[in-house]
């Protein structure tokens, strides 16, 4: 039987044939591996969260961070003491809280009749209340995400960064512990008032000895990604002022 | 060989030395630029080529007299990118973090010419055990270069095979450290691989002069 290939019938025919096959193999293949793929993402938030609370286990000389570890759920609910949620002031506890996806709550912000939830994550360390926050924003080509863990002063005491898809070597270099270390010491407020942190160029503290400006030395040539991570704080982390004056009083 | 006839042994062995695709060729050089600043990562990429090459060459070889001619590229592309998001999905379930570490390069393996040409000059034309031998051929000969160039980048740029610290540590001054040794940190940036993969070139050919081409 010889068939004539290059009919235009034929053409067709073995395009649609070859869609419904190809697509219905990769469907299979992706709600197939769906449930162990997002329990790695789970996995991944909670070291991430505890990364930024300052209880890893990195090799201090690789400038790398945050393998999963194989514990890290034991570890997670070993330090994290209770996670909350906080809409429109009122603070529920849930146990799930870090799993909010925070893009989807910005997203639904939109809607002005909406109250955002927004997860706060409280754990303890060396006997300290450490809170942590997730933080979206937008670098350069794509999202960064991270977490940040301050103390009841909102001084920080470590952060988290990640990256979609910045520059290798340039943007990219939020996530490198460096970067990431310069934070700590830092505090949101100024005065008493809250100010933010700024990714300053020309600050002139390059190994960032001033923990009272509100600035962190910037990454040559990631203008915009520092930007980003500038606005991502400024802009995430003041939604929790209201909790946080509460907690002081 | 008993196995191989000679002329099969051949479509294998080729691609490892005097038809390689990336020193000979030179194809397929983005990802080795790449990925190649440690070892792991080569490796992985090396088995995700050669699954990708292996079952694709043999795909289309089987269906190499139903294709039609007119959309050839396109269903080469199809499979080629079907191949990919299965690798990439059972990675993200398995080696979750290498998986990020590879990201969108793994997506790139669609783009990787040695795949596309291999499928248009070999397996459209060739039965399936010839295509598939092709196929691992070219991948290992991929392969090989990649882990050539992810071995020498890995060992002077930070020290260390697979992570592990081989020539001492560089903080506490052990092993070579101790007599002034330090890393090249030049190494671990892409520019490096490119002048890697020319070093191994220039061997190459200087071993064997019937690969100099002429002017």
């Amino acid at each position: 039987m010889a068939i004539d290939t290059d009919k235009n019938s034929y053409t067709i025919i073995f395009a649609v044939i070859m869609v419904v096959v190809v697509g219905s193999l990769l469907a299979g293949f992706a709600s197939g591996l769906k449930p162990t793929i997002k329990e790695n993402e789970q996995r991944e938030k909670q070291q991430n969260i505890l990364y930024a609370m300052g209880v890893n286990n990195n090799d201090p000389d690789d400038s790398s961070v945050a393998f999963i570890q194989e514990d890290v759920e034991a570890t997670f609910k070993e330090y994290i003491t209770k996670q909350l949620v906080i809409q429109d002031g009122e603070v529920t506890e849930d146990d799930q809280a870090y799993l909010i996806d925070i893009k989807k709550e910005e997203t639904k912000a939109k809607d002005p009749e909406y109250k955002r939830r927004l997860p706060l994550m409280v754990g303890e360390k060396d006997g300290k209340e450490v809170y942590v926050m997730p933080v979206r924003g937008k670098g350069l080509w794509d999202a960064i995400w991270g977490f940040v863990a301050v103390d009841k002063s909102m001084t920080i005491t470590g952060v988290y960064f990640d990256h979609k898809g910045e520059t290798p070597g340039l943007g990219a270099e939020i996530k490198q512990r460096y970067f990431m270390d310069d934070f700590t010491g830092e505090s949101f407020l100024n005065g008493g008032a809250f100010k933010g942190i700024d990714v300053a160029k020309g600050n002139n503290d390059p190994n960032n000895t001033d923990t009272s400006d509100n600035e962190v030395d910037a990454l040559a040539g990631a203008t915009i990604t520092g930007d980003g991570v500038t606005a991502m704080l400024r802009k995430d982390i003041k939604m929790y002022v209201p909790y946080f004056q509460s907690l002081n009083q | 060989m008993g196995l191989l006839s000679k002329k099969d042994s051949k479509l294998i062995l080729d691609p490892l030395a005097d038809n390689n695709p990336i020193t000979i060729q030179v194809l397929g050089i983005c990802s080795a630029l790449a990925i190649t600043a440690q070892l792991k990562p080569s490796i992985v990429m090396a088995i995700s080529v050669l699954f990708v090459m292996g079952v694709g060459n043999i795909v289309i070889s089987l269906m190499r007299n139903i294709i039609p001619s007119k959309i050839r590229i396109i269903v080469q592309l199809v499979v080629v990118a079907t191949l990919v998001i299965i690798v990439d999905q059972v990675l993200k379930a398995f080696a979750y973090e290498l998986s990020k570490e590879l990201s969108v390069f793994i997506g790139l393996i669609i783009t990787n010419c040695i795949i596309m040409g291999r499928f248009e000059a070999f397996a459209l034309g060739n039965g399936v055990w010839r295509s598939f031998l092709d196929g691992i051929g070219n991948a290992a000969g991929y392969g090989v270069i990649l882990i050539i160039v992810g071995f020498f980048r890995e060992l002077l740029g930070s020290g260390t095979l697979f992570g592990f610290k081989v020539l001492g540590d560089p903080v506490a001054k052990t092993g070579l450290y101790a007599i002034g040794y330090e890393n090249n940190g030049f190494m671990v940036l892409p520019p490096m691989a490119l002048i890697v993969v020319g070093i191994i070139i220039w061997v190459q050919r200087s071993k064997n002069k019937d690969l100099i081409e002429e002017n």
